[in-house]
């Protein structure tokens, strides 16, 4: 394994800064993406930021790297293709909770049954921002945003179980006031061969009055400081990822090593697309007009 | 006779692609041309297929209007199409299951072939070998080489070892050997040149000039009629170094071509109507963040789900106005099959060259039929040009301009992993460096130039296309206007029309948009009567025609049935026409045979056909009837009477005979 060269944090100061509210947890989750790409060793031009649309789908902006801000929900899917056409790259997706677990539900759901190498940070804040708040897949049952007055009905998505039960190879949550914490888990995802999920408790300050720092400050403990906690062991993964309440789990929740879907793919063989020659070999061209004679 | 056209019908399942590419590819080993065109539905088995062939001498440009030798395979054929067949023609069919049990022009030969009794002395054969017996025959009253098929048949079986080929040639002999026992050839009089040119579709076409121009990634999602590139690429993938991703939608494959594009690979996606409408936000991505990614749009019958195995022209409103905003497109229309392999080619030229989403349109019809194409148009060394693609920014005053203002609307492009030229290509507008220009931090001169920017690369890509010229006599009374696919069946209406004494030439556009308005307007400013012939019902592009030049065409010809044109369609539409006749959207003879066969397989189990059709007054119905009588398959007893509207073609009733 080649050796890790950590970074200055300095390398990926972007362009400009964010212009989210004053408080918002998406500040930290900035800089532990920072410094995760930094402690992985990844010199920006090699790292591919790809976010969707929503308050938190801004943050590759603010990063000195390479990046597309897509279109709503589907920052998956754009990555996909960005890390098939250049396997050498590592290729991180940032968004939000109505981004990924709403409207782009479809394409995080099949791009980690095909345990594709990407890297994928959520900054779940259980509402819309961006729109001033209205319920999110993630909004907890009962609560009341200006899009349920009465309360929501519907139960949230569970991005840890679902991720689970659909093939990630990595699954972790992390929390916007621990950067350090939140940093290690994102550069064990960028590290990582395969589908790797960062759910990201980070709060809106603004539209979200349930779901606060103050909330989570009382609730989140750490599985790394859980005696025994078995990040191998999916059924032990899976009765984290329900537990909820009082007491709710940060860290990684579970770790496997599987071939990815790279590695199947045979064109890829020959190195990534980018570098292989362009034009067609003469004789492979002339196979595929003759076989139609 | 120069060209002649064969009909074998059937069911799904019945075999009829393979037993049409054996003879199709016996003509063009032999240095004949060949097209085909197959009227199938969307069932795997049953149903009713209808498959067309017509090979001749010259270049064949459609399936044509008549049918000269039928193998039926089906009861239900012989019905069916055994009378459309011309004197001089041939039925041929399994005498063993099949017989002849309606009326026939004169001097058909009807060619019962006894399977059974022929196949015998080669042992128990699989069912759909009765094609091949047929084949045989055909080979013969054709005046086909015999060797040559078998070469097919040998090609064909390849796979399956010598004594499946064996097999097979042996029951092609055994139909050959005893047609040419019992008939004379029917008269075809054939030079054969023994050039071999291939037979493909232009699903396949466009694949192969897509991976002769350095396609690397194609996305998709299977929907008719373009899953035929899907197939033809993940078949051809590790061959070709094409990776192929079946995505989960068409919102995934569009983004993920464009994640592809952008990250530095000639990239293409397909799909038909349905699946464009999923991808259109996506497209006006591409304009914004100016990714170069080709979009394959193969129009079936719409709306909705529509007639998904039907050939329509109905999805051009559909690309002219797809995803939100101003952006540059290009849209590209190709002619025909081999137009299909150049179209790709261009396509991947023009996306890098401009940076945007270039849309090719093409249609079931086009992208499924095959024909024999020269095999000197193939070339592996076509042109590529990538365009303003740069490989590093030596500025040094600040960061890279990936979307510098340039008096061309083209900026310098770089791909992901290049140093000094790091840059976030935003969906939300933004500046030269890719920094936001919404929402807080609007700024409305930058705006203004950065949307003249983009816009400005269809001036430039204008001027690189070629404009549309006159195909034809220049003292034309009539031009025939037409887009994409119906080029070839309108060049053989246009001949039709000049030899029956209407001068008519030809003005057909490839080009979509941007659009050569100025040069459109020079020519049909000088036409005569101008007349639109489309594939769907509102003509679509005769609205865009009067958008982009002012000129309203004096006439149109729509079809929207889900069948392609004949060229005698045309041409007889375009008498109507120039003689004044009022044009008739009524019910004919024929379409109330079919409609007849509709209310038969769903309230009558197929136990009838349509028989003898005559019009009578309506009855207190408020317009004319068609009167069709049903009657049994075998003797064509009487059985009851069907009554459907002249003008709406409503069935009203049915009276079962007492």
């Amino acid at each position: 394994m080649a050796t890790i060269v950590e970074l200055p944090i300095y390398s990926f100061e972007g362009l400009v800064d964010p212009d989210w509210c004053p408080g918002c947890g998406d500040f930290g989750v900035l800089k532990s993406v920072k410094m995760a790409a930094a402690k992985a060793g990844v010199a920006p031009k090699d790292l591919v930021i790809v976010s969707g649309i929503g308050c938190s789908s801004n943050l590759p902006g603010y990063v000195h790297a390479y990046g597309v801000h897509s279109l709503h929900g589907r920052s998956v899917a754009v990555a996909t293709g960005i890390k098939l056409a250049n396997t050498s790259l590592k290729v991180v997706m940032t968004g939000g909770d109505g981004d990924g677990y709403g409207i782009g539900i479809g394409h995080f759901i099949h791009a980690m049954r095909r345990n594709l190498d990407l890297t994928y940070v959520v900054m779940d804040n259980q509402i819309y921002g961006l729109t001033t708040g209205q319920a999110s897949p993630t909004t907890m049952k009962g609560q009341r945003t200006k899009s349920t007055p009465l309360g929501n009905v519907e139960l949230p998505i569970n991005p840890l179980a679902l991720a689970l039960v659909s093939g990630a190879t990595y699954v972790a949550r992390g929390y916007s006031a621990e950067p350090n914490h939140l940093a290690d888990l994102i550069a064990g995802g960028i590290q990582h061969k395969g589908f790797a999920l960062i759910d990201v408790f980070s709060p809106c300050v603004t539209y979200n009055k349930v779901n606060t720092f103050a909330y989570f400050k009382k609730r989140v403990y750490k599985l790394e400081a859980e005696k025994g906690y078995d990040s191998n062991n999916v059924s032990a993964a899976m009765e984290r990822s329900a537990e909820w309440g009082d007491r709710i789990p940060i860290g990684l929740l579970y770790k496997d090593e599987q071939p990815t879907y790279e590695d199947s793919e045979r064109v890829f063989q020959k190195g990534p697309l980018t570098q292989q020659p362009l034009r067609a070999d003469k004789a492979v061209f002339q196979s595929l007009i003759d076989e139609n004679l | 006779m120069s060209d002649v056209v064969v009909g074998i019908g059937g069911a799904a399942g019945d075999g009829i692609d393979k037993s049409a590419e054996t003879v199709a590819k016996t003509a063009s080993r032999s240095g004949l041309h060949a097209y085909g065109f197959n009227s199938y539905q969307s069932v795997i088995r049953g149903g009713h297929i209808w498959l067309r062939l017509r090979m001749g001498q010259e270049k064949v440009h459609s399936h044509g209007d008549h049918t000269h030798a039928l193998i039926a395979l089906n009861q239900d054929s012989i019905e069916r199409h055994a009378p459309e067949i011309e004197s001089g023609g041939a039925i041929l069919f399994n005498a063993d299951k099949l017989r002849i049990n309606i009326p026939v022009r004169d001097n058909v030969l009807t060619v019962p072939l006894p399977i059974a009794e022929l196949t015998k002395p080669l042992g128990a054969i699989q069912p759909v070998m009765q094609n091949t017996v047929a084949l045989g025959a055909l080979i013969f009253l054709l005046d086909f080489d015999f060797d040559v098929a078998s070469s097919v048949l040998a090609d064909t079986f390849a796979h399956k070892g010598q004594g499946v080929i064996d097999q097979n040639v042996g029951v092609l002999k055994a139909g050959y050997n005893y047609a040419r026992e019992r008939f004379v050839p029917l008269g075809h009089k054939w030079n054969f040149t023994r050039k071999r040119r291939p037979y493909l579709t232009g699903n396949e076409a466009l694949s192969i000039g897509a991976v002769a121009a350095g396609c690397k990634f194609y996305s998709a999602y299977p929907m008719t009629p373009a899953s035929g590139i899907l197939t033809w690429m993940a078949e051809h993938s590790e061959r070709c170094g094409v990776v192929v991703k079946q995505m989960e939608d068409e919102l995934a494959v569009a983004n993920a071509a464009i994640g592809a594009g952008y990250a530095g690979v000639r990239s293409m996606c397909g799909t038909s109507g349905g699946g464009f409408a999923l991808m259109t936000e996506a497209i006006g991505m591409a304009g914004m963040i100016e990714a170069p990614v080709v979009f394959v749009e193969v129009q079936r019958g719409g709306p909705s789900t529509g007639i998904p195995t039907k050939t329509e022209q109905a999805d051009l409103n559909q690309v002219y106005g797809a995803s939100q905003g101003d952006f540059p497109r290009i849209i590209i229309a190709p002619k025909d099959t081999r137009d299909c392999f150049d179209s790709a080619v261009e396509a991947f030229n023009l996306a890098e060259k401009y940076q945007c989403p270039v849309i090719i349109i093409t249609d079931l019809l086009l992208s499924e039929h095959p024909e024999t194409v020269e095999p000197e148009y193939f070339s592996a060394d076509v042109p590529i040009d990538r365009g303003e693609m740069v490989s590093g920014w030596k500025n040094g005053n600040g960061a890279f301009k990936r979307y510098a203002f340039t008096k061309s609307g083209i900026s310098p492009r770089t791909i992901p992993g290049t140093a000094d030229t790091l840059y976030i290509a935003a969906t939300d507008d933004h500046d030269e460096e890719g920094v936001l220009i919404s929402d807080v931090f609007c700024n409305a001169a930058i705006r203004r130039k950065i949307s003249e920017k983009r816009m400005k690369k269809m001036d430039l890509a204008l001027r690189d296309l070629p404009a549309p010229q006159i195909e034809g006599r220049a003292d034309a009374d009539v031009t025939l206007i037409g887009w994409g696919s119906t080029e070839g069946v309108i060049r053989e209406a246009v001949q039709q029309l000049n030899a029956s004494g209407t001068r008519t030439n030809q003005l057909h556009f490839k080009y979509l948009l941007p659009f050569h308005g100025k040069e459109a307007n020079e020519i049909l400013k000088r036409a005569k009567r101008t007349i639109c012939v489309e594939q769907n019902a509102t003509g679509q592009f005769a609205r865009h025609l009067r958008a982009e030049t002012g000129h309203s065409v004096s006439d149109q010809i729509l079809k929207y049935d889900g069948e392609p044109f004949e060229p005698a369609q045309i041409s007889a539409q375009v008498r109507a026409i120039v003689a004044g006749q009022p044009r008739s959207l009524d019910v004919t003879e024929s379409e109330a045979r079919e409609i007849a066969y509709h209310y038969v397989r769903v309230h009558l189990n197929d136990e009838f056909r349509p028989g003898r059709v005559q019009k009578a007054a309506g009855n207190g119905l408020g317009e004319a009837l068609w009167k069709i009588d049903v009657v049994t398959r075998e003797g064509g007893e009487k059985r009851g009477e069907l009554q459907v509207g002249v003008e709406t073609g409503s069935t009203y009733s049915w009276q079962p005979v007492r």
